[in-house]
């Protein structure tokens, strides 16, 4: 598929806006339909688009395993770092209210950090599957 | 802030933030000693929270300072507390023994992820156990059973794979039967929250999607917990995972999932409707003797040493179970009881049987299939890895002095209690299949002629010790009983009186 | 009768596919597609959950005053995890059956039992 011309160019128009339509629907999440379930997983699939057109290994390139090993880990890293910075500002665990002086500012600063949590662990498990199993049948090919 | 009054929410905490940092390290060293420190730190919590019940009673912790019914609510009563130290324990041991044992069945750079899976299904384990919000006990299991199929596929034999994928179909269905019966109670009760449904149920416990979802959840519990037909997953599961992994399930996985069962019928069904209303105990009481018979002589005739004691699992959950079928505190005490006990000898078992492995593979060797023909003789080579067998052999027999003879002490106390004498008899019987079985081994290794050249190849100590830890655990609690029958009647007591 | 039927149109359509789901996890020997019969099942979960939620004439829930009935969130918040786990199963269960295709070279039941089989007959008998 690397050298289908129009698939290039649609894909390079495209995935920029993909890319940003993830992070308006993580940012909108807080107003209408939206989250870090959702961003995440459009981000990826962002990614996986990218690697459909030009090819598992460019997009390894850009995105490599160890990032997305990382990101996996990081974001489940960050919702529990608010679970326990909710415990160290005197609340219970998870605990929203006492993130801020004002406790409604806090609940919103709370569902801030968490959905980030969320959306980096969800991208970073879709583009780990997703490499898992491209990977798998290329390496059968090339035996 | 201070740290007894977080400590239900740090038991799970602790052990489910050690898995992504052991892969965000992607160093087994390093990943080792963070999950073992999470353990480590979830058995103190353990041993705080079993501490602290038994000052202050029954303890809510309020997630998010949410109250409930609305919020999630972490509950520990004696019960909970009680199979909270039981988990949390056995991790403490298994880990420090995987270090050694691992090494030669799994490839090294998988090793972090090894690590990574133990901390989530420690963190899921522990969090069915003391969360008080039905549905969050899905999540949680879910949780530890995902990371448990990853556990069992890393096991280097082919037939771990095929073992995972069956138990992957068997697990999801019974955790998907149990989510079908949650959705029926929230339907009907619109609360989650398990205290609150046990009291909103008393209203509407005859309508049908009640007994609906009673059906689900006991028949999807019944699968993870491996109850005599829905036990095909077990025994390839147990046989074919790494050693570690097979001792640490044996211990955990199945015995939680019993903890859940006794939850649902006790704390949100209630009394009259499993007891008075509907035959369950009857059924009960067919499946728990099928198990201790059919299970236990299939385990006599198996090849596999591991398979044997895979099957009698299956045989001994039957006596767990039998406990519930009695509806009296009695029964309830011995099922409670001898879900630790029991878990604490099969532990033992299979650790040993770890180091036995590890003992006959040699140097750098294909770790061998342990079957009884490679074991002959083995009782002069590995003269403490066999000894702790039999020691460990005989608390399932149930021999006084070790602790399956306290369980099935009480077993039969609550048998007699309500008059039904041919069970005492059946429970007598059925452990005389245990003594077949444990007898083969004690044939084999002891009385048969070891094969030429074999000199003394104890297992390793750093296997050994782990492993012999929980053989002293077996025979202390046989002898003391204060810690485990006292805790188990004060949990069935309070389940009771609830449930009323 | 007829409407009856349409008034529990989404309990019909939820238990339809429960059992279509378990049928063919239960009739199927192809691991692929065991996998795909468990997906329909849970799917079904998601049904019975959300189904229910949902009033007629209600709205999304937002507090606001000229606004009085709205649909229960709750559902839709539990299920979105149990899609999550839904997904980390179906993915998971793949990545066992690519990992049985490369160490059997099969991914029919029956055969992989067969050479299960067969590898157990001669570690009970190794002369044979």
């Amino acid at each position: 598929m690397e050298n289908n011309l129009v698939l290039r160019v649609v894909g390079k128009l495209l995935i920029p806006f993909i890319l940003l339509f993830a992070v308006y629907v993580q940012f909108h999440g807080d107003f209408g339909p939206g989250g870090g379930f959702q961003a995440g997983v459009i981000f990826a699939a962002g990614i996986v688009f990218y690697a459909i057109i030009f090819g598992l290994d460019q997009a390894r390139r850009i995105v490599p395993d160890r990032l997305v090993e990382t990101m996996l880990a990081l974001g489940v890293l960050i919702y529990a770092g608010v679970g326990v910075a909710g415990l160290f500002l005197g609340g219970n665990f998870l605990d929203y209210f006492v993130l801020d002086r004002n406790p409604v500012h806090g609940q919103h600063r709370g569902i801030f950090w968490v959905e980030v949590g969320v959306a980096i662990t969800v991208c970073g498990v879709m583009l780990k599957i997703f490499y898992m199993f491209a990977s798998r049948g290329q390496r059968e090919e090339d035996a | 802030m201070s740290l007894s009054a977080h400590l239900p929410a740090l038991q799970v905490v602790l052990p489910l933030l050690s898995a992504p940092l052991a892969v965000l390290l992607r160093h087994g060293g390093l990943a080792f000693a963070i999950v073992t420190a999470g353990a480590w730190a979830a058995f103190a919590a353990a041993i705080g929270l079993w501490l602290q019940v038994g000052e202050v009673g029954t303890i809510s912790y309020h997630i998010g300072s949410w109250a409930p019914p609305w919020g999630i609510e972490y509950r520990v009563d004696r019960l909970a507390s009680f199979i909270l130290l039981l988990v949390s324990g056995t991790a403490a041991i298994v880990l420090p023994y995987s270090r050694a044992s691992i090494e030669r069945e799994i490839p090294r750079d998988l090793h972090y992820l090894y690590y990574a899976m133990f901390g989530l299904c420690l963190a899921g384990l522990l969090g069915i156990t003391i969360t008080g919000d039905a549905f969050n006990v899905f999540v949680f299991l879910e949780i530890s059973s995902l990371s448990t199929y990853v556990l069992i596929a890393l096991g280097r034999d082919r037939r771990a794979l095929a073992a995972s994928y069956r138990y992957l179909i068997m697990g999801t269905i019974g955790a998907t039967f149990f989510v079908i019966g949650i959705g029926f109670l929230y339907l009907m009760t619109g609360t989650l929250n398990i205290v609150d449904l046990g009291e909103r149920l008393r209203a509407v416990q005859d309508s049908r999607p009640v007994l609906v979802a009673l059906a689900f959840i006991t028949v999807g519990v019944s699968l993870k917990l491996a109850l005599f037909p829905l036990h095909q997953w077990l025994p390839n599961a147990y046989t074919y995972a790494p050693s570690a992994v097979t001792a640490f399930l044996a211990a955990t996985a199945t015995k939680v999932s019993i903890y859940v069962l006794i939850r649902f019928w006790f704390s949100v069904f209630g009394e009259t409707l499993i007891f008075h209303k509907l035959p369950l105990p009857q059924l009960m009481l067919g499946l728990s003797l099928a198990a201790m018979f059919a299970a236990s002589f299939i385990a006599i005739f198996q090849d596999n040493l591991k398979r044997m004691f895979a099957y009698s699992s299956v045989g001994q959950i039957g006596y767990i179970t039998l406990g519930l079928s009695f509806d009296s505190v009695h029964g309830l005490t011995a099922s409670i009881v001898h879900l630790f006990n029991h878990g604490m000898a099969k532990a033992a078992i299979f650790l040993l049987i770890g180091g036995m492995v590890v003992g006959l593979a040699g140097r750098g060797a294909v770790s061998p299939v342990l079957t009884f023909d490679k074991l002959a003789g083995l009782a002069k080579r590995m003269p403490l890895t066999c000894f702790g067998i039999v020691l460990a052999g005989l608390s399932l027999i149930g021999v006084p002095g070790t602790a399956g003879f306290v369980s099935k002490w009480y077993l039969i106390v609550a048998a007699l209690e309500q008059g039904q004498f041919w069970i005492v008899g059946a429970i007598l019987l059925s452990s005389l299949l245990a003594v077949a079985y444990v007898w083969r081994f004690v044939e084999v290794a002891y009385f048969h002629a070891a094969p030429e050249g074999s000199g003394k190849q104890e297992a390793p100590l750093g296997l050994l010790i782990p492993a012999w830890l929980m053989v002293i655990a077996t025979t202390w609690f046989g002898l003391d009983t204060s810690f485990t029958v006292g805790s188990a009647l004060e949990a069935a007591q309070q389940l009771v009186r609830v449930g009323k | 009768m007829i409407g009856e039927l349409f008034e529990h149109f989404s309990y019909l359509v939820t238990v339809f596919l429960m059992v279509t789901g378990l049928y063919i996890v239960i009739a199927r020997g192809n691991l692929i597609k065991k996998l795909v019969g468990l997906s329909i099942f849970q799917t079904s979960v998601y049904l019975l959950y959300i189904a229910p939620g949902k009033l007629l004439g209600g709205t999304a829930p937002i507090l606001a005053p000229q606004y009085g009935i709205y649909s229960n969130p709750l559902p839709h918040v539990l299920i979105l995890t149990a899609i999550v786990v839904g997904v980390a199963t179906l993915a998971l269960g793949l990545a066992l059956a690519v990992r049985i295709r490369e160490a059997y070279g099969t991914i029919e039941e029956d055969e992989i039992t067969a050479l299960d089989n067969a590898r157990q007959d001669m570690e009970r008998d190794p002369d044979r």
